[in-house]
């Protein structure tokens, strides 16, 4: 137990329109700045996400406007081969590094970490400045690569070498792109350093007085254990990026191999390594996956719990199994690479971690099902979209058992049925979980509510749609159809042209739904109604503050916490509920050792 | 409102399922030797995946219609078993579920990649560059001559980088854009590129397998039915990635022998 927070963090209100809205040390506004930003990305992955549809659907189609993105890519309007991979690399890094790292981590977390903790603010508050300040000098680094002649890199997000590391020769957007990207995601890294460097002290030493860590809510321990991988794997992603920009900027070659020949030249490079950076990035990049999704895991509980006024089965069985996934998460980053030409026993042994991993995921789906069981489940934006992510989340997992075995992926390695897989998981299942969160705590975050009507709209919608873009895509994979490819000219994959067309209209669709959300959400920050302290009658310490919280949080308060955080389904004074910090002594149902 | 949810959330699950189930979309046909056991292997998983699947999505869409009808004053009721219960069973039944896939997908993996070839396999040299593959073949010598990088040249057509004047094993070697192999025949595969990751990919015999530059591996797979097949690649290699492929023809010994003098000829 711990009740430092006020000491170790205190600073005053600031008074100058700068300290407040721009260079703010408050975490919620940081955390609000955060949102911001993912909201900008996401539009702009969005809208990149649309072109490569429109292309993939109809090839030779003139794009009004395009020639604006790229004077060179876009002749007629019509999208050039490179244009089009430039477009699907700037789509999955906007939507990886700044949307699904930045929202449902950097964002919530900022927010909500130290409240839930009970604490006036981060440990570090300029550091945690610096982190999104950092964060948006990497956003616009990247946006910059779009102004460079040749546009910015074409390599996928993945940014494989020795195609990323050979400089201009290798193609358009390989030169300056490249440097521009890895510097940019270089960036981005440090900031999330910083980000993790605040949230994990705060977790363990800024708790209140009876803050015990198995009082803590789901979604700060997701954060907790999302930091820790973090603070682990950007620390490996960040050398990777310095190593590529030394490869480009000072002629060396630790991804290049000896006598490669680009356009008849000979390169100046010998001696690198091609699998040293899968290996490298791999190693950053499955935990990734986790650091998207497992904050979207303990955002939905929270909602969930919340609305199904009683807590999970087992508070700390969820605990222990992101825990698990968090571990097992370094172990199985080589099913990337079944085919990359990586020893094959190497394949067989990443193979088995990558399987086991379908056991904690499975005990987390488990518990939220069996939760609901004998449920006074509520029906509103948060809990649908809450519903919605552990059913895409089921979706995407069982897809998972035929990627993590070496010899499926013979068929189906870098085909649509991978694209499928990990936009189920990590993008359709965490963007579920952000918006789950917005509906929730949009009262607590802006002090208005939101639309509900509205929100159920955007709901239906939206998941009829996420299903009729994704599912169909597990088809093509089974036939073959290879994914980074702007058009269709192998023979087999002729047929599959329609399935692509029905894709490409289904996601302009789910795309158009979304600006409902953006109406709702703008519309209900200025004329929402006024959001009471605690709308949801929830249990944890938000709730138990005005909305939008004061400044340092508690208002000088000094809170003590009394309860585990999901006290549902008990009579106490105030209904089926007790506040974590309410001294109520009631008779509790979730009694956990 | 939850219950249309349910009923939504069922019949997506239902619809999903049909192409499956009606195998609408499904990999080429298998004309390796080895393919079968991936193919089985893939059958099996698709069974245990989409019986989880089903199942889970209908439990979580019944409980979704069960439940949302609870009132506000109803008594909340924990699940008979509690957590225990259902970690057990995610352990249990997982668990063995996916130890059991493991261990025989071992097997499917095992006769590709734990086999050598036999000593009788025809040796084919495949170089992938930007954005083409191009095969050579030993020749009556049995053997490959040394490459020269630095004589690599498009517009001469020395795409291996060969310097057939001087090297002797160079003489005779073959060099093609199109791959043909005897039928029933093992073929042992050389695989090198010239510049980036590429990846050759067959899905009518069962291969996939990435260009390391700096690194040439080996494979090996026999095709067992006579016809005209495309190589694709899937390894993002540039611009022109979507349209590297090429076609392996598959021929009887007696159409591969004059198919074989054919291209010395025009050599």
């Amino acid at each position: 137990m711990h009740d430092t927070s006020h000491a170790a963090a205190h600073h005053g209100p600031p008074t100058s329109f700068i300290r407040k809205h721009v260079f703010s040390l408050d975490h919620k506004v940081i955390g609000k700045q955060y949102y911001g930003l993912g909201l900008v990305a996401v539009f702009i992955g969005m809208v990149l996400s649309w072109l490569m549809r429109i292309h993939l659907g109809w090839t030779n189609a003139a794009i009004p406007g395009l020639h604006l993105l790229s004077k060179t890519g876009a002749p007629g309007d019509v999208m050039t081969p490179e244009l089009y991979l430039q477009v699907m690399t700037m789509h999955a890094t906007f939507m990886v590094f700044f949307v699904l790292t930045v929202a449902p981590f950097a964002a919530f977390g900022n927010f909500f970490i130290p409240i839930h903790t009970g604490a006036e603010d981060m440990p570090f508050p300029h550091f945690n400045m610096m982190s999104f300040w950092t964060t948006f000098v990497a956003f616009c680094v990247m946006t910059l690569s779009f102004f460079v002649p040749d546009g910015p890199t074409l390599g996928g997000w993945t940014q494989y070498a020795p195609l990323s590391a050979l400089g201009k020769a290798a193609g358009p957007g390989q030169g300056a792109g490249v440097v521009i990207w890895a510097t940019s995601i270089a960036i981005f890294c440090v900031g999330q350093l910083f980000g993790s460097l605040n949230f994990i002290p705060n977790i363990l030493d800024l708790r209140c007085k009876g803050m015990s860590m198995w009082r803590l809510p789901l979604p700060t321990w997701a954060w907790f254990i999302t930091s820790c991988m973090g603070l682990t794997s950007f620390s490996v992603l960040m050398p990777a990026c310095i190593l590529l920009i030394l490869d480009h900027v000072a002629g060396t070659s630790f991804f290049v191999a000896s006598n490669l020949v680009l356009n008849d030249q000979l390169q100046p490079h010998s001696g690198g390594s091609t699998l040293l950076w899968q290996h490298l990035f791999w190693f950053f990049g499955h935990p990734e996956v986790y650091i998207a999704i497992v904050p979207g895991m303990g955002i939905v509980s929270h909602v969930l719990i919340t609305n199904m006024r009683k807590p999970m089965l087992s508070h700390r069985v969820m605990v222990y199994s992101m825990g698990a996934l968090a571990v097992l998460s370094y172990m199985v980053y080589g099913h990337h690479m079944f085919v990359s030409g990586m020893n094959p026993f190497s394949s067989l042994v990443f193979s088995f971690p990558t399987l086991m991993i379908t056991i904690p995921s499975t005990i987390i789906v488990l518990i939220w099902i069996g939760s609901l069981y004998g449920a006074k489940l509520r029906t509103n934006a948060a809990s649908l979209f809450a519903l919605g992510f552990i059913s895409v989340f089921i979706t995407g997992g069982v897809s998972g058992f035929f990627l993590a075995q070496p010899s499926i992926q013979i068929l189906l390695h870098a085909t649509y049925f991978v694209v499928a897989h990990f936009h189920f998981t990590m993008a359709i299942a965490a963007v579920f979980g952000i918006f789950s969160g917005t509906y929730f705590w949009f009262p607590k975050m802006w002090g208005r509510m939101m639309n509900d009507t509205l929100g159920k709209v955007h709901f239906w919608l939206t998941f009829v749609g996420v299903y009729a873009i994704f599912m169909p895509m597990h088809y093509l994979g089974l036939a073959g159809n290879v994914r980074r490819y702007q058009a269709f000219v192998v023979d087999y994959m002729q047929p599959l042209i329609g399935v692509h067309q029905f894709i490409t209209v289904a996601a302009l669709f789910t795309g158009a739904v979304q600006l409902i959300f953006i109406y709702n959400f703008i519309h209900s920050r200025f004329y929402g109604e006024p959001a009471p302290e605690n709308p949801w009658q929830g249990t944890s310490l938000e709730w138990s503050i005005p909305s939008p919280p004061p400044h340092d949080n508690f208002g000088g308060r000094h809170v003590i916490v009394y309860h585990d955080p999901y006290q549902y389904g008990v009579k106490s004074s105030v209904g089926d509920y007790v506040m974590q910090d309410s001294p109520e002594q009631v008779k509790t149902i979730n009694e956990e050792p | 409102m939850a219950k249309f949810f349910a009923i939504t959330i069922v019949v997506i699950a239902i619809l999903s399922a049909i192409p499956i189930l009606r195998n609408t979309y499904h990999p080429v046909e298998d004309v390796s030797s080895h393919g079968q056991a991936i193919d089985d292997q893939l059958a099996d998983t698709m069974w245990e995946a989409g019986l989880s699947f089903l199942a889970s999505q209908i439990l979580l869409a019944w409980f979704i219609w069960r439940f949302s009808a609870n009132k506000p004053g109803d008594e909340s009721k924990k699940f008979p078993g509690g957590a225990k219960g259902l970690v057990m069973a995610a352990i249990i039944l997982v668990g063995v579920e996916v130890f059991a896939l493991g261990i025989f997908g071992v097997k499917a993996w095992a006769s590709i990649y734990f086999t050598p070839p036999g000593a009788n396999a025809m040796p084919i040299q495949v170089q992938a560059g930007q954005f083409a593959f191009y095969f050579r073949y030993p020749g009556p010598d049995g053997t490959l001559g040394p490459a020269h990088p630095e004589k690599i040249s498009e517009a001469t057509q020395n795409f291996f980088g060969l310097d057939q004047d001087n090297d002797q094993d160079s003489k005779d070697d073959l060099v093609t854009a199109e791959m043909a192999v005897p039928v029933n025949r093992e073929i042992r595969l050389l695989m090198h590129s010239k510049d980036v990751s590429h990846s050759f990919y067959v899905p009518a015999l069962r291969i996939h397998q990435d260009f390391v530059p700096g690194l040439d591996l080996q494979i090996h797979f026999t095709a067992t039915k006579v016809g005209r097949y495309e190589i694709v690649c899937s390894q993002l290699c540039g611009l022109g990635h979507y349209n590297m492929k090429a076609y392996l023809s598959v021929l009887s010994q007696q159409d591969f022998d004059d198919w074989l003098k054919k291209q010395q000829a025009m050599q």
